[in-house]
Protein backbone atom coordinates (compact mmCIF):
# COMPACT_ATOMS: atom_id res chain seq x y z
CA UNK A 1 0.00 0.00 0.00
CA UNK A 2 1.39 3.41 -0.94
CA UNK A 3 1.97 5.92 1.83
CA UNK A 4 -0.36 8.89 2.37
CA UNK A 5 1.10 12.10 0.94
CA UNK A 6 0.89 14.57 3.85
CA UNK A 7 1.66 18.29 3.75
CA UNK A 8 1.49 21.12 6.26
CA UNK A 9 1.37 24.84 5.45
CA UNK A 10 1.83 28.03 7.42
CA UNK A 11 -0.18 31.19 6.67
CA UNK A 12 -0.82 33.95 9.28
CA UNK A 13 -0.25 32.11 12.54
CA UNK A 14 2.39 31.89 15.25
CA UNK A 15 3.63 28.35 14.32
CA UNK A 16 2.26 27.13 17.65
CA UNK A 17 0.15 24.53 15.81
CA UNK A 18 3.26 23.18 14.14
CA UNK A 19 4.99 23.10 17.53
CA UNK A 20 2.05 21.18 18.97
CA UNK A 21 2.21 18.81 15.96
CA UNK A 22 5.90 18.16 16.80
CA UNK A 23 4.89 17.75 20.45
CA UNK A 24 3.48 14.34 19.47
CA UNK A 25 7.11 13.31 20.08
CA UNK A 26 7.72 9.57 19.71
CA UNK A 27 4.11 9.03 18.61
CA UNK A 28 5.10 10.91 15.46
CA UNK A 29 7.69 8.23 14.72
CA UNK A 30 5.01 5.53 15.00
CA UNK A 31 2.71 7.45 12.65
CA UNK A 32 5.45 8.36 10.17
CA UNK A 33 5.47 4.84 8.74
CA UNK A 34 2.08 5.62 7.20
CA UNK A 35 2.90 8.93 5.48
CA UNK A 36 5.44 10.86 3.43
CA UNK A 37 5.80 14.52 4.40
CA UNK A 38 5.86 16.08 0.93
CA UNK A 39 5.73 19.78 1.90
CA UNK A 40 6.01 21.64 5.22
CA UNK A 41 7.80 24.52 6.95
CA UNK A 42 9.44 21.71 8.93
CA UNK A 43 11.22 20.36 5.81
CA UNK A 44 12.95 21.96 2.85
CA UNK A 45 10.72 21.52 -0.21
CA UNK A 46 10.39 24.84 -2.06
CA UNK A 47 7.17 24.33 -4.01
CA UNK A 48 3.84 22.81 -3.06
CA UNK A 49 3.63 19.50 -4.97
CA UNK A 50 0.79 17.95 -7.00
CA UNK A 51 -1.54 15.22 -5.72
CA UNK A 52 -1.30 15.70 -1.97
CA UNK A 53 -3.68 13.50 0.06
CA UNK A 54 -3.93 15.56 3.26
CA UNK A 55 -2.82 19.14 3.97
CA UNK A 56 -2.92 20.69 7.43
CA UNK A 57 -3.12 24.49 7.09
CA UNK A 58 -2.10 26.65 10.02
CA UNK A 59 -2.98 30.35 10.11
CA UNK A 60 -5.55 32.78 8.78
CA UNK A 61 -5.56 34.34 5.31
CA UNK A 62 -4.14 37.82 5.82
CA UNK A 63 -1.97 38.76 2.79
CA UNK A 64 -2.13 38.58 -1.01
CA UNK A 65 0.52 35.86 -0.74
CA UNK A 66 -1.73 33.80 1.60
CA UNK A 67 -4.57 34.00 -0.95
CA UNK A 68 -2.35 32.62 -3.75
CA UNK A 69 -1.00 29.88 -1.47
CA UNK A 70 -4.38 28.69 -0.20
CA UNK A 71 -5.84 28.43 -3.73
CA UNK A 72 -2.81 26.44 -4.91
CA UNK A 73 -2.96 24.20 -1.83
CA UNK A 74 -6.69 23.56 -2.33
CA UNK A 75 -6.24 22.73 -6.01
CA UNK A 76 -3.55 20.16 -5.20
CA UNK A 77 -5.04 18.64 -2.01
CA UNK A 78 -7.65 15.91 -1.61
CA UNK A 79 -8.47 16.54 2.07
CA UNK A 80 -7.85 20.02 3.47
CA UNK A 81 -7.70 20.45 7.25
CA UNK A 82 -8.01 23.92 8.85
CA UNK A 83 -5.50 23.45 11.69
CA UNK A 84 -5.97 25.60 14.78
CA UNK A 85 -8.05 28.66 15.67
CA UNK A 86 -6.34 31.10 13.25
CA UNK A 87 -7.21 28.91 10.25
CA UNK A 88 -10.68 28.14 11.66
CA UNK A 89 -11.78 31.52 13.09
CA UNK A 90 -9.17 34.16 12.22
CA UNK A 91 -8.31 34.26 15.93
CA UNK A 92 -5.55 36.66 17.06
CA UNK A 93 -4.47 37.80 13.54
CA UNK A 94 -8.08 38.87 12.88
CA UNK A 95 -8.01 41.19 15.90
CA UNK A 96 -6.58 43.81 13.54
CA UNK A 97 -9.82 43.78 11.49
CA UNK A 98 -11.38 46.40 13.75
CA UNK A 99 -8.44 48.76 13.10
CA UNK A 100 -7.36 48.08 9.50
CA UNK A 101 -3.96 47.26 7.93
CA UNK A 102 -2.70 50.88 7.84
CA UNK A 103 -2.88 51.14 11.62
CA UNK A 104 -0.91 47.87 11.92
CA UNK A 105 1.81 49.02 9.51
CA UNK A 106 2.05 52.42 11.20
CA UNK A 107 2.45 50.76 14.58
CA UNK A 108 5.06 48.24 13.41
CA UNK A 109 7.15 50.26 10.96
CA UNK A 110 6.88 53.83 12.30
CA UNK A 111 5.81 54.07 15.95
CA UNK A 112 7.94 51.08 17.04
CA UNK A 113 10.89 51.69 14.66
CA UNK A 114 13.88 53.77 15.70
CA UNK A 115 15.62 53.72 12.31
CA UNK A 116 14.56 53.58 8.65
CA UNK A 117 10.90 54.33 9.26
CA UNK A 118 9.19 53.19 6.05
CA UNK A 119 6.44 50.88 4.85
CA UNK A 120 7.96 47.82 3.15
CA UNK A 121 7.03 47.61 -0.54
CA UNK A 122 9.03 44.53 -1.57
CA UNK A 123 9.53 41.01 -0.10
CA UNK A 124 6.83 41.49 2.56
CA UNK A 125 3.46 40.70 0.91
CA UNK A 126 0.65 43.25 0.95
CA UNK A 127 -1.74 43.00 3.89
CA UNK A 128 -5.38 42.43 2.99
CA UNK A 129 -8.01 44.78 4.36
CA UNK A 130 -9.48 41.99 6.53
CA UNK A 131 -7.99 38.80 7.98
CA UNK A 132 -10.31 35.88 7.21
CA UNK A 133 -10.50 32.20 8.12
CA UNK A 134 -9.44 29.69 5.46
CA UNK A 135 -12.99 28.51 4.66
CA UNK A 136 -13.98 31.99 3.48
CA UNK A 137 -11.58 31.47 0.53
CA UNK A 138 -11.64 27.74 -0.23
CA UNK A 139 -13.66 24.71 0.86
CA UNK A 140 -12.37 23.00 3.99
CA UNK A 141 -12.95 19.29 4.66
CA UNK A 142 -12.14 19.16 8.38
CA UNK A 143 -11.95 21.83 11.07
CA UNK A 144 -9.57 21.41 13.99
CA UNK A 145 -10.12 24.26 16.46
CA UNK A 146 -7.75 24.93 19.36
CA UNK A 147 -4.98 27.40 20.15
CA UNK A 148 -3.17 25.19 19.58
CA UNK A 149 -4.91 21.80 19.29
CA UNK A 150 -3.10 19.56 21.79
CA UNK A 151 -0.57 16.92 20.76
CA UNK A 152 -3.11 14.29 21.87
CA UNK A 153 -5.66 15.86 19.51
CA UNK A 154 -3.18 15.78 16.63
CA UNK A 155 -2.38 12.15 17.34
CA UNK A 156 -6.03 11.10 17.48
CA UNK A 157 -6.92 13.06 14.33
CA UNK A 158 -3.95 11.87 12.27
CA UNK A 159 -4.44 8.26 13.36
CA UNK A 160 -8.01 8.42 12.03
CA UNK A 161 -7.18 10.30 8.83
CA UNK A 162 -4.29 7.97 7.95
CA UNK A 163 -6.73 5.05 8.35
CA UNK A 164 -9.13 6.81 5.93
CA UNK A 165 -11.65 7.62 8.66
CA UNK A 166 -13.01 11.02 9.68
CA UNK A 167 -12.24 11.83 13.34
CA UNK A 168 -14.84 13.06 15.85
CA UNK A 169 -13.23 16.48 16.36
CA UNK A 170 -15.83 17.95 18.75
CA UNK A 171 -15.00 15.30 21.34
CA UNK A 172 -11.29 16.18 21.18
CA UNK A 173 -10.92 19.94 21.06
CA UNK A 174 -12.70 23.33 21.10
CA UNK A 175 -12.15 27.02 20.32
CA UNK A 176 -9.30 28.34 22.47
CA UNK A 177 -8.32 24.87 23.75
CA UNK B 1 -45.59 21.82 50.31
CA UNK B 2 -49.36 21.50 50.57
CA UNK B 3 -51.10 18.27 49.54
CA UNK B 4 -53.29 20.15 47.07
CA UNK B 5 -50.42 20.90 44.66
CA UNK B 6 -51.50 19.85 41.22
CA UNK B 7 -49.13 17.30 39.71
CA UNK B 8 -48.75 17.00 35.94
CA UNK B 9 -47.27 14.05 34.13
CA UNK B 10 -45.49 14.49 30.82
CA UNK B 11 -42.93 12.78 28.61
CA UNK B 12 -39.47 14.23 27.95
CA UNK B 13 -37.31 12.37 25.40
CA UNK B 14 -39.43 9.25 25.88
CA UNK B 15 -39.09 9.31 29.68
CA UNK B 16 -42.23 9.67 31.84
CA UNK B 17 -41.74 12.46 34.37
CA UNK B 18 -43.96 14.23 36.89
CA UNK B 19 -43.91 17.90 37.77
CA UNK B 20 -45.65 20.56 39.82
CA UNK B 21 -48.00 22.60 37.65
CA UNK B 22 -45.98 25.81 38.14
CA UNK B 23 -42.73 24.26 36.88
CA UNK B 24 -41.15 24.92 33.49
CA UNK B 25 -40.05 22.21 31.08
CA UNK B 26 -36.44 23.26 31.72
CA UNK B 27 -36.83 22.81 35.52
CA UNK B 28 -38.31 19.36 35.09
CA UNK B 29 -35.72 18.30 32.52
CA UNK B 30 -32.86 19.35 34.82
CA UNK B 31 -34.48 17.55 37.80
CA UNK B 32 -34.45 14.41 35.68
CA UNK B 33 -30.86 14.89 34.48
CA UNK B 34 -31.91 15.70 30.92
CA UNK B 35 -29.47 18.27 29.52
CA UNK B 36 -30.88 21.29 27.65
CA UNK B 37 -28.30 23.97 26.76
CA UNK B 38 -28.94 27.50 28.11
CA UNK B 39 -27.06 30.80 28.28
CA UNK B 40 -29.47 33.52 29.50
CA UNK B 41 -31.18 31.25 32.06
CA UNK B 42 -29.67 31.18 35.54
CA UNK B 43 -31.21 29.57 38.59
CA UNK B 44 -32.18 32.37 40.99
CA UNK B 45 -32.94 35.01 38.32
CA UNK B 46 -36.11 35.79 36.39
CA UNK B 47 -36.44 34.26 32.91
CA UNK B 48 -36.15 36.38 29.74
CA UNK B 49 -36.09 33.66 27.05
CA UNK B 50 -33.49 35.71 25.16
CA UNK B 51 -30.82 33.28 23.97
CA UNK B 52 -33.18 30.67 22.44
CA UNK B 53 -30.69 27.84 23.02
CA UNK B 54 -33.24 25.93 25.11
CA UNK B 55 -35.72 25.61 22.24
CA UNK B 56 -37.49 22.22 22.31
CA UNK B 57 -40.01 20.43 20.12
CA UNK B 58 -43.51 19.59 21.39
CA UNK B 59 -45.28 16.71 19.67
CA UNK B 60 -48.30 17.98 17.74
CA UNK B 61 -46.93 21.48 17.12
CA UNK B 62 -44.76 22.67 14.22
CA UNK B 63 -43.38 25.49 16.40
CA UNK B 64 -40.35 25.40 18.69
CA UNK B 65 -40.72 26.48 22.32
CA UNK B 66 -38.15 27.95 24.76
CA UNK B 67 -38.06 25.42 27.61
CA UNK B 68 -37.09 28.06 30.20
CA UNK B 69 -40.49 29.82 29.97
CA UNK B 70 -42.65 26.88 28.87
CA UNK B 71 -44.97 25.72 31.67
CA UNK B 72 -45.61 22.00 31.91
CA UNK B 73 -48.94 20.60 30.72
CA UNK B 74 -50.62 17.26 31.29
CA UNK B 75 -49.69 14.74 28.60
CA UNK B 76 -47.14 17.01 26.93
CA UNK B 77 -44.53 15.16 24.83
CA UNK B 78 -41.23 17.06 24.73
CA UNK B 79 -38.23 16.36 22.50
CA UNK B 80 -35.04 18.10 23.66
CA UNK B 81 -32.59 16.70 21.08
CA UNK B 82 -33.03 16.26 17.32
CA UNK B 83 -31.18 17.10 14.11
CA UNK B 84 -33.47 20.11 13.67
CA UNK B 85 -32.80 21.44 17.19
CA UNK B 86 -29.04 20.86 16.83
CA UNK B 87 -29.12 22.86 13.59
CA UNK B 88 -30.90 25.79 15.27
CA UNK B 89 -28.68 25.70 18.36
CA UNK B 90 -25.52 25.63 16.24
CA UNK B 91 -26.79 28.55 14.16
CA UNK B 92 -27.57 30.59 17.30
CA UNK B 93 -24.03 29.95 18.56
CA UNK B 94 -22.55 30.84 15.17
CA UNK B 95 -24.46 34.15 15.22
CA UNK B 96 -23.10 34.89 18.70
CA UNK B 97 -19.51 34.14 17.66
CA UNK B 98 -19.81 36.15 14.43
CA UNK B 99 -21.47 39.16 16.06
CA UNK B 100 -18.60 40.31 18.33
CA UNK B 101 -14.93 39.42 18.92
CA UNK B 102 -14.83 36.21 20.95
CA UNK B 103 -11.16 35.39 20.61
CA UNK B 104 -11.18 32.44 23.01
CA UNK B 105 -7.39 31.99 22.96
CA UNK B 106 -6.78 35.40 24.56
CA UNK B 107 -9.86 35.61 26.81
CA UNK B 108 -9.71 35.84 30.60
CA UNK B 109 -12.54 33.26 30.71
CA UNK B 110 -10.83 30.69 28.42
CA UNK B 111 -11.56 27.30 29.98
CA UNK B 112 -14.30 28.72 32.25
CA UNK B 113 -16.66 30.11 29.61
CA UNK B 114 -20.23 28.86 29.15
CA UNK B 115 -20.33 29.97 25.50
CA UNK B 116 -17.13 28.05 24.73
CA UNK B 117 -18.33 24.95 26.60
CA UNK B 118 -21.77 24.96 24.98
CA UNK B 119 -20.22 25.42 21.52
CA UNK B 120 -18.24 22.22 22.09
CA UNK B 121 -21.24 20.35 23.51
CA UNK B 122 -23.25 21.32 20.39
CA UNK B 123 -20.39 20.00 18.20
CA UNK B 124 -19.58 23.41 16.70
CA UNK B 125 -16.14 23.25 15.05
CA UNK B 126 -16.38 26.36 12.87
CA UNK B 127 -18.58 29.37 12.10
CA UNK B 128 -20.09 29.45 8.60
CA UNK B 129 -21.08 33.13 8.84
CA UNK B 130 -18.58 35.91 8.11
CA UNK B 131 -17.20 37.52 11.28
CA UNK B 132 -18.28 41.14 11.74
CA UNK B 133 -15.22 42.15 13.80
CA UNK B 134 -16.80 45.33 15.21
CA UNK B 135 -14.70 47.86 17.12
CA UNK B 136 -16.04 47.78 20.68
CA UNK B 137 -14.95 49.44 23.92
CA UNK B 138 -13.38 47.86 26.99
CA UNK B 139 -14.36 49.72 30.18
CA UNK B 140 -11.46 49.58 32.67
CA UNK B 141 -12.64 52.52 34.78
CA UNK B 142 -13.76 50.41 37.77
CA UNK B 143 -11.09 49.78 40.40
CA UNK B 144 -11.88 46.06 40.74
CA UNK B 145 -13.80 44.93 37.65
CA UNK B 146 -13.76 45.39 33.87
CA UNK B 147 -16.31 45.15 31.06
CA UNK B 148 -15.09 43.86 27.69
CA UNK B 149 -17.96 44.41 25.26
CA UNK B 150 -16.19 42.30 22.63
CA UNK B 151 -17.22 39.23 24.62
CA UNK B 152 -20.77 40.23 25.66
CA UNK B 153 -23.63 38.07 24.34
CA UNK B 154 -26.40 40.30 25.77
CA UNK B 155 -27.81 37.54 27.97
CA UNK B 156 -28.74 40.29 30.51
CA UNK B 157 -27.80 38.17 33.53
CA UNK B 158 -25.83 41.18 34.86
CA UNK B 159 -28.85 43.45 34.40
CA UNK B 160 -31.15 41.02 36.22
CA UNK B 161 -28.82 40.15 39.10
CA UNK B 162 -28.10 43.84 39.76
CA UNK B 163 -31.79 44.80 39.73
CA UNK B 164 -33.39 41.70 41.25
CA UNK B 165 -30.81 40.48 43.78
CA UNK B 166 -28.54 43.42 44.62
CA UNK B 167 -31.41 45.92 44.21
CA UNK B 168 -29.15 48.54 42.65
CA UNK B 169 -30.15 48.34 38.96
CA UNK B 170 -26.88 49.85 37.78
CA UNK B 171 -26.76 47.68 34.63
CA UNK B 172 -29.24 48.02 31.78
CA UNK B 173 -29.38 47.66 27.99
CA UNK B 174 -28.94 50.58 25.60
CA UNK B 175 -29.77 50.66 21.88
CA UNK B 176 -31.60 48.19 19.68
CA UNK B 177 -30.81 45.06 17.71
CA UNK B 178 -27.18 44.55 16.77
CA UNK B 179 -26.26 47.95 18.32
CA UNK B 180 -27.45 46.90 21.80
CA UNK B 181 -24.96 47.32 24.63
CA UNK B 182 -25.07 46.67 28.36
CA UNK B 183 -24.38 49.95 30.19
CA UNK B 184 -23.88 51.17 33.75
CA UNK B 185 -26.19 53.98 34.87
CA UNK B 186 -26.92 56.27 31.88
CA UNK B 187 -23.92 54.96 29.90
CA UNK B 188 -21.48 56.38 32.44
CA UNK B 189 -18.10 54.73 33.05
CA UNK B 190 -18.52 51.75 35.40
CA UNK B 191 -15.97 53.24 37.82
CA UNK B 192 -17.93 56.47 38.34
CA UNK B 193 -21.37 54.82 38.28
CA UNK B 194 -23.61 54.04 41.27
CA UNK B 195 -22.15 50.47 41.37
CA UNK B 196 -22.12 49.01 44.89
CA UNK B 197 -18.97 46.94 44.09
CA UNK B 198 -20.71 43.70 45.14
CA UNK B 199 -19.38 41.75 42.12
CA UNK B 200 -22.53 39.66 41.54
CA UNK B 201 -22.63 40.64 37.86
CA UNK B 202 -19.08 39.34 37.38
CA UNK B 203 -19.97 36.00 38.98
CA UNK B 204 -23.08 35.45 36.82
CA UNK B 205 -21.55 36.60 33.49
CA UNK B 206 -21.29 33.45 31.34
CA UNK B 207 -18.32 34.71 29.28
CA UNK B 208 -15.29 36.94 29.78
CA UNK B 209 -17.35 40.11 29.23
CA UNK B 210 -17.37 41.03 32.94
CA UNK B 211 -14.30 40.02 34.87
CA UNK B 212 -12.30 40.65 38.01
CA UNK B 213 -9.13 42.59 37.10
CA UNK B 214 -7.10 40.56 39.61
CA UNK B 215 -7.86 37.39 37.59
CA UNK B 216 -6.25 38.53 34.32
CA UNK B 217 -3.59 36.00 33.34
CA UNK B 218 -4.78 33.42 35.87
CA UNK B 219 -7.78 31.05 35.91
CA UNK B 220 -11.06 32.96 36.34
CA UNK B 221 -13.87 30.52 37.17
CA UNK B 222 -17.24 32.16 37.84
CA UNK B 223 -19.42 31.05 40.79
CA UNK B 224 -23.07 31.84 40.07
CA UNK B 225 -24.33 28.99 42.29
CA UNK B 226 -24.63 31.36 45.29
CA UNK B 227 -27.89 32.76 43.85
CA UNK B 228 -30.45 30.04 44.78
CA UNK B 229 -28.98 29.86 48.31
CA UNK B 230 -29.18 33.62 48.74
CA UNK B 231 -32.82 33.59 47.57
CA UNK B 232 -33.68 30.71 49.90
CA UNK B 233 -32.08 32.47 52.86
CA UNK B 234 -33.98 35.69 52.13
CA UNK B 235 -37.28 33.81 51.85
CA UNK B 236 -36.76 32.33 55.29
CA UNK B 237 -36.08 35.70 56.91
Amino acid sequence: MSKTRLATAWLDGCSGCHMSFLDMDERLIELSGAFDLVYSPLVDFKTFPEAVDITLVEGAVSTTDDVEKIHLIRARTRLLVAMGDCAVTGNVPAMRNAFGPDAVLRRAYFENADLQQQTPLVVVPKLLDKVRPVHEYVSVDLYLPGCPPSAATFHAVLTELLANRMPDVASLTRFGA
Amino acid sequence: MSASVDVKTLVIDGVDVSARQDQTVLDVARENNIFIPTLCHLEGLSEVGACRLCLVEIKGSPKLFPACVLKVEEGMEVITHSERLLHYRQTILELLFAERNHVCAVCVANGNCELQTIAQSQRLTHVRLPYRNPKLPVDLSHERFAADHNRCILCTRCVRVCAEIEGAHVWDVMGRGIDSMVITDLNDPWGSSSCTRCGKCVQVCPTGALFDKSKVGVSHPKSPEFLPYLNLMREEQ
